[in-house]
């Protein structure tokens, strides 16, 4: 196994090539923001937070799916880049309706975090107020799309550790929405089977348990990496 | 066909078959839209009734170019068309109608034994034809795209045959490095250089995909060199196999191109009966199958990894680059994927040699670029010019100028360029000048402004392309382009203040800077490049004039 050395804000580092800038800062104490990441499914890129500054490019980098190269010297936390995130939250808020207040995931919600890490209060962009529907026609869960963000967490979640690929995006830009099945109603979607890996991959309270009310939603996401060591390394603890 | 003696002896007949006159009359979409095949009807009606069948043939052909003034018909000796033919082409023998309706057909060919024609008579040695420089387009207009004869009479498939018998890949690979061919799809990426690297990749199945998709408002110098010659670019995309070591090719076409589709379809089919595509090329060890794919006609499948995506069936969505398709592209194989009007440059290169391209254009842009000359402008239509021409010598002398007025400014590169003001017009067109003025080459739209415009409403034309064209994967161009979109409506309705104005500069420079692909990365183009040349023009929105209060 071949191993790079390259530094991550300032500090030297040595890891095992094919490693991920996001895994290498992670596994050296430096905490790369992101959204779209999940731990055991693939990446996409698509949230944008992760973005980092590389000494020699004129481009930002997406750390979750930027290779560590040898010689690389990397800046996780600019000015710059810290004006770009807020920005990006800014956009989400602006662009769902998010209401914390009346939300199952208030005080357990990924972009809640994210505001208060990158120092967001409020949007200086106008919000939509986009018409979005709820769906609670599956027996145990509901999806709330206004407080969807789009990340597709649950897509790939279902698609590639449950293997039921109910979800999928439909439309474009704006008009983006999460869809089951054949735009069919959530409960109606043969495939599910109810196994609840949606809820915990969602990082919002956009898909919920039922019966959970404000600030209930907890999410079981160790289960989720257990799932995935056990079945990439065949290890069945937890 | 097994050997070049065959490919020789389709050309000799064909040329024999010829008449000593061709009247050539376009089919292609837009003259098509003003009866152009009522037109061919009745010259070829004419030809019969006028007992001129032995001189002279009226033919179907592609783009001419001069698309404002279609239908065109032109009148050309057949001779003009044999590659070996040398010497001077005498003006009076060639004749260009405009505009042509069906009724003033006929006497186009009456006029041929004396007398005038009703049409009205165009000028072949206008700038606008004469300041061209024909390469990808030098056939087209003068041959049937329907007739793989008529390709082969004009020495089509000789370069195909040169690549696979008299040079190796990796000769072919160097000449294209040598020509200086970059790509003309957008991103002028050198050629060679994306050749190279296919080529070295292993593995033993890789693919060549030609990109048809064609998105930009305004442009259509890919359908009309795909509806024009066909040929050419299949041409190109098997010697790219060959060089590459590929044997399979997709065209991606998008699905409102049904001519462009139906013309490449008869293509195909023509290639394969003359063993030009398919197994055993010439009779040699090389195969090559080219597949056509149609397109839904999304602006962003014309991204390279999205365009991929679609092909293998799945959404158009755009995907993190690296991998480069050069190295997993196409089902995870190492994928070779140029324009149309790049594959179009191939044959004659590998005819002429690398070095003759290099001589033409600018140090770091070389040979000709097609452009769409639109707007608010008297000549439009197609024009293909060698690289280094200025701003300047298209839009005045080739293009006439504005109808009214002045010249306010020059939008190239559609959604993902800029508005150059005419201040700058004596800019030389090459990559490297209009990205350093804010703008880009892009695919070679080209759209005239007068001073009558208002470029923040040009922004917002853009801007709202973009917003309804971005996929909605990443966060920045999917809620930034509509935040950029409503903060230019609110500057037009008067309302927006300095700060305003700042904030949207701001959010620009995000865009640019973090989306995931070229869509998101240059969809504030238009706006940074009117704010940069006409800030007046905002600043006179402001609900507060700027400097006037504290
Ligand atoms: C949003 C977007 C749309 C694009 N559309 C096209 C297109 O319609 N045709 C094209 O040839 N290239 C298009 N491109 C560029 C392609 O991604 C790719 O770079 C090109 O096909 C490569 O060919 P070339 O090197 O011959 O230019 C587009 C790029 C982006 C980001
Ligand atoms: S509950 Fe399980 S199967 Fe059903 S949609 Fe969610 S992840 Fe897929
Ligand atoms: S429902 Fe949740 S997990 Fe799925 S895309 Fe929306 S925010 Fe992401
Ligand atoms: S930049 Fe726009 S088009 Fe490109 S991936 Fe992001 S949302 Fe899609
Ligand atoms: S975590 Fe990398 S782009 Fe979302």
């Amino acid at each position: 196994m071949s191993v790079k050395t390259l530094k991550i804000d300032g500090k030297d580092i040595a890891i095992e090539s094919g490693t991920t800038v996001l895994q290498a800062a992670k596994e050296n104490g430096v905490a790369i923001p992101t959204l779209c990441h999940l731990d055991g499914v693939s990446d996409v890129g698509a949230c944008r937070l992760c973005l980092v500054e590389v000494a020699g490019s004129n481009k930002l980098l997406p750390a979750c799916v930027t290779e560590v190269a040898e010689g690389m010297d990397i800046q996780t936390n600019t000015p710059k880049l810290q004006q770009y995130r807020k920005m990006t939250v800014e956009l989400l808020f602006a662009e769902g309706n998010h209401v914390c207040a009346v939300c199952v995931a208030n005080g357990n919600c990924e972009l809640q975090d994210m505001a208060v890490l990158v120092g967001m209060d409020h949007s200086r962009f106008p919000y939509q107020f986009p018409d979005r529907p709820v769906d609670v026609s599956h027996e145990q869960f509901g999806i709330d799309h206004n407080r969807c963000i789009l990340c597709t967490r649950c897509v790939r979640v279902c698609d590639e550790i449950e293997g039921a690929h109910v979800w999928d995006v439909a439309q474009r830009g704006e008009n983006c929405f999460i869809v089951s099945g054949l735009n069919q109603p959530w409960g109606e979607v043969d495939a599910c089977t109810s196994c609840g890996k949606c809820v915990d991959a969602c990082p919002t309270g956009a898909i919920f348990r039922k019966g959970s009310t404000t600030g209930e939603k907890e999410r079981d996401r160790a289960k989720l990496e257990f799932l995935v060591t056990a079945r990439e390394q065949h290890q069945w603890t937890r | 066909m097994d050997d070049l003696a065959n490919l020789i002896d389709v050309a000799k007949t064909e040329r024999s078959r010829q008449k000593r006159l061709r009247v050539h009359c376009c089919t292609s979409t837009g003259c098509r839209a003003a009866s152009s095949e009522a037109v061919l009807t009745s010259l070829q009606d004419t030809i019969k009734t006028e007992g001129l069948e032995d001189e002279v043939e009226a033919i179907g052909v592609g783009c001419m170019g001069f698309c404002g003034r279609g239908p065109l018909v032109e009148i050309e000796p057949s001779a003009w068309l044999d590659p070996a033919f040398q010497g001077d082409k005498p003006l009076e023998n060639e004749q260009l109608y405009e505009e042509v309706k069906p009724e003033q057909a006929a006497s186009i060919i009456t006029a041929l034994k004396g007398g005038t024609a009703t049409a009205v008579k165009g000028n072949p040695q206008h700038p606008f034809f004469a300041r061209q420089m024909k390469i990808v387009r030098e056939f087209s207009g003068r041959i049937d795209p329907e007739r793989i004869e008529e390709y082969i009479a004009v020495g089509g498939y000789r370069s195909l045959y040169k690549a696979v018998y008299e040079m190796t890949p990796a000769e072919v690979v160097d000449e294209i490095t040598r020509s200086g061919l970059r790509g003309r799809g957008g991103g002028g990426y050198p050629t060679g250089l994306k050749w190279a690297t296919v080529a070295k990749m292993t593995g033993d199945q890789k693919y060549v995909i030609c990109n048809g998709d064609e998105g930009d408002p305004g442009a259509f110098m890919d359908r009309s060199v795909l509806e024009s010659d066909p040929h050419l670019v299949l041409e190109g995309m098997a010697i790219a196999g060959y060089a590459v070591g590929a044997n399979h090719g997709f065209i991606y076409v998008r699905a409102e191109y049904p001519l462009a589709i139906q013309r490449l379809q008869k293509a195909i089919q023509q290639a394969k009966k003359y063993g030009l595509l398919g197994s055993q090329i010439f009779d040699s060890m090389f195969d090559f199958k080219v597949d056509i794919r149609i397109g839904a006609g999304a602006f962003v499948c014309g991204e390279e990894t999205a365009l991929i995506q679609s092909i293998e069936g799945g959404r158009g969505n755009p995907q993190p680059r690296p991998p480069y398709p050069a190295q997993s592209g196409l089902w995870d194989c190492p994928t070779l994927i140029n324009n149309v009007e790049t594959f179009g440059n191939i044959a004659p290169i590998i005819h002429r040699g690398g070095d003759w391209y290099a001589g033409i254009g600018t140090e770091k842009s070389k040979g000709t670029k097609i452009f769409a000359l639109t707007g608010k402008i008297r000549n439009n239509g197609l024009i293909e010019v060698p690289m280094g021409i200025t701003l300047r010598d298209i839009v005045e002398d080739m293009g006439g100028g504005v109808p009214e007025g002045d010249i306010k400014a020059v939008q190239t590169g559609g959604p993902s360029g800029g508005c150059i003001p005419v201040s700058l017009l004596d800019t030389p067109v090459d990559y490297d000048s209009l990205v350093a003025i804010g703008s880009m080459m892009g695919s070679g739209g080209m759209v005239v402004m007068d001073d009558t415009t208002n470029m923040v409403e040009v922004a917002k034309f853009y801007m709202e392309f973009c917003k309804e064209e971005s996929c909605g994967k990443c966060i920045p161009c999917r809620a930034g382009t509509v935040q950029l979109y409503d903060m230019l409506t609110h500057l037009l309705s008067q309302q927006a203040t300095e700060d305003d104005l700042i904030k949207l500069e701001e959010l620009c420079r995000m865009v640019k800077e973090t989306s995931l692909c070229g869509l998101g990365m240059s969809a504030p183009n238009p706006v940074l490049s009117t704010l940069r040349y006409f800030h007046d023009e905002y600043e006179a929105l402001l609900k507060t004039p700027a400097f006037s209060s504290s």
